[in-house]
């Protein structure tokens, strides 16, 4: 009995692994086509995406995410301190991964509409992306209360989470879909 | 033989020890919770800004808007379970919410206001 239970629990198991791996591959797939790529790294979602989306990386140059990541005490006003090792870990994540370092879709854009020089700590400083927002009016972001800030991207790119910013799963609350 | 009942008896008496700081005090940790502390921004903080004021509620994250679990043991088993984790969200939140760490005593009354329901 002791067997048999054993077995199923392995069989069960790797069955599990197996649907996990499949699963992983047909996601990163499908970030590849239409994304700036997600980030999947498993430190910087739990770290950095408790409190807030984990931002591709490829939005913005390493030496943006240089910057931020020894800041991280004063994070835009909260303490998102970390442990040595795992600020070490992220920000070489980052950084390899960072618009002027990744052939992610978008991530050109974003490293070449950043002059040299610059390493802005926040996305919607850069201008890719004001220009890419300049018709949305502050009603439906800044005085919406279901968005609040630029920074809440998946307020309504409803798939950023998967790294999709394709204008077409833009549903801004209270508003709706997003055509221009 | 006297050097190992001297032994088992100090082990005893630091696992007491240690046993005695995490025990806690849920009330004082429920003042913990709700205590409002000036920010430098004006708005008063405090666990409840982000938490809420029912631990076994999900909260939300002031700032980002971003769903935080509940904190509540009974609700999220999965909460305390890492000490590693523990000690960076207290580190970060003491210091964000009251401007400075929490002592080793306001983080176990804190756990046991939490372990209360």
């Amino acid at each position: 009995m002791k067997y048999l239970l054993d077995f199923t629990i392995i069989t069960v198991s790797l069955l599990a692994a197996t649907g996990l791996v499949f699963g992983d591959s047909d996601h990163e797939r499908d970030e590849h086509r239409q994304t700036t790529s997600a980030s999947s790294f498993a430190p910087y979602q739990t770290e950095c995406g408790s409190c807030h989306l984990a931002y591709p990386p490829a939005l913005l140059p390493a030496r943006s995410w240089e910057a931020l990541m020894t800041g991280l005490a004063d994070h835009f006003g909260d303490n998102a301190e970390l442990s040595a090792a795992s600020t070490a870990q992220i920000r070489d994540y980052l950084v390899s991964n960072a618009a002027d370092h990744s052939s992610a879709r978008r991530a050109a854009a974003f490293a070449n509409s950043v002059p040299a020089g610059q390493a802005p700590l926040r996305i919607t400083e850069t201008r890719y992306f004001q220009r890419k927002h300049d018709e949305v009016p502050a009603r439906l972001v800044k005085d919406n209360p279901k968005v609040g800030s630029f920074s809440n991207c998946q307020a309504c790119h409803r798939r950023a989470e998967a790294g999709s910013f394709d204008e077409h799963s833009v549903n801004i609350p209270g508003y709706g879909r997003w055509d221009d | 033989m006297k050097t190992l009942t001297l032994t088992a008896l100090s082990a005893t008496l630091l696992a007491a020890a240690v046993q005695a700081t995490a025990a806690g005090d849920p009330a004082a940790g429920q003042s913990a919770w709700e205590r409002q502390v000036p920010a430098r921004d004006g708005a008063p903080r405090s666990c409840v800004t982000c938490h809420g004021s029912d631990p076994r509620q999900p909260g939300k994250h002031v700032r980002t808007g971003k769903a935080i679990a509940a904190m509540a043991p009974s609700v999220e088993a999965e909460r305390f379970s890492d000490p590693a984790k523990e000690n960076k969200w207290f580190t970060r939140n003491c210091k964000w919410t009251w401007g400075r760490l929490c002592t080793a005593d306001e983080q176990a009354d804190i756990k046991a206001y939490l372990y209360s329901f």
